[in-house]
């Protein structure tokens, strides 16, 4: 058993939040992360094939580079890839030991999640104003809920890495391979993120 | 042929996959430092394929089934980079492959879900 409990100690602990399992291999954590992504496939996965349903049963389909801004969701293409790195790159500092190393990559990846939410607004807006709003077709519809959904993972994703920037990261003083196996594992969800933009990128504005 | 696991500090991994070792295993800092190296070759591969997807379907004004085609292809391989490299799933543990081919199953049976739609010979 992962908890360490000694005599006295009164305070219940969790059981491997540190150390894996014997029988998978993995810290709870890490499986419980992965069985959430899981049902996040599904959850994205009935959206693509609302997608496919609506977009092969119309007569006719939009395409979305003749209005939609495709610069800058190339832009923001390049800002999720990057925001992937810094999130692994501040995994890999942790393992290293170096906290400070480790915050100033995190501090880049809610940076980098930041401007790609602030250029999406800006992409809203400019839809907005040309009266393209999520009644106009199925199109915008299935494109406002991706999109939308979407930002709101990526917003998610920030407030928990602001979690772990600020009062979370009292737990490396005690526990530093705990605090690191959490910005693992806030790190996949992250990585998902970007493989469901990598994938929404190419559908919605290039096709 | 001697295992070289066995030379080197006990608990450390040293299997590794298109260099980046299991996830779950103690590294030292040598094989870190080598993975975050691996980390950035993978980003700029993922940024080159970006360029590439914009342009082989925003410039070169291919047909529709073209575009599309080389787009879903160009976005696998991305998906696979960061799949494989970033989340590790190219040396983890075999509970979580379980778990994913499990998704992956339900995952192509919502996909087929539209085709046997446009199929039913009973729909109105």
């Amino acid at each position: 058993m992962d908890a360490h409990a000694s005599a006295g100690h009164a305070e219940l602990e969790i059981p491997y939040n540190v150390h894996p399992r014997p029988d998978t291999g993995l810290y709870n954590g890490k499986l419980g992360v992965w069985l959430f992504l899981a049902s996040e496939v599904m959850l994205f996965g009935a959206l693509f094939s609302s997608l496919i349903l609506l977009r092969t049963g119309a007569e006719s389909w939009p395409r979305g580079y003749e209005f939609l801004n495709v610069k800058l969701a190339t832009f923001n293409t390049f800002i999720l890839i990057l925001s992937s790195v810094t999130v692994v790159m501040a995994w890999s500092h942790l393992r290293l030991g170096d906290l400070k190393k480790g915050r100033i990559y995190i501090s880049a990846t809610v940076l980098c999640a930041l401007i790609f939410l602030t250029a999406k607004a800006f992409e809203y807006s400019h839809e907005f104003q040309e009266g393209r709003f999520p009644k106009t077709n199925n199109f915008l519809a299935i494109y406002f809920t991706m999109t939308g959904l979407h930002g709101l993972h990526i917003l998610g994703g920030v407030i928990v890495f602001l979690y772990f920037l600020g009062p979370g990261a009292k737990m490396w003083a005690k526990e530093p391979e705990r605090y690191t196996n959490r910005i693992e594992i806030v790190g996949l969800y992250w990585h998902f993120v970007d493989l469901v933009w990598i994938f929404l990128f190419p559908i919605l504005y290039l096709m | 042929m001697t295992d070289p696991a066995a030379a080197v500090e006990p608990g450390v991994d040293v299997h590794e996959h298109a260099g980046v070792g299991d996830p779950n295993a103690h590294h030292s800092p040598e094989q870190i430092r080598k993975e975050m190296k691996v980390y950035l070759t993978v980003f700029v591969g993922l940024a080159i394929l970006t360029a590439v997807t914009v342009g082989a379907c925003y410039g070169l004004n291919l047909p529709v089934h073209q575009a599309i085609l080389v787009a879903l292809i160009i976005a696998s391989i991305k998906g696979f980079l960061v799949a494989g490299f970033f989340m590790h799933l190219l040396s983890e543990k075999k509970v979580i492959y379980g778990v994913l081919i499990l998704t992956v199953i339900f995952f192509i049976f919502l996909m087929t879900l539209p085709i046997s739609h446009h199929a039913n010979p009973f729909g109105s």
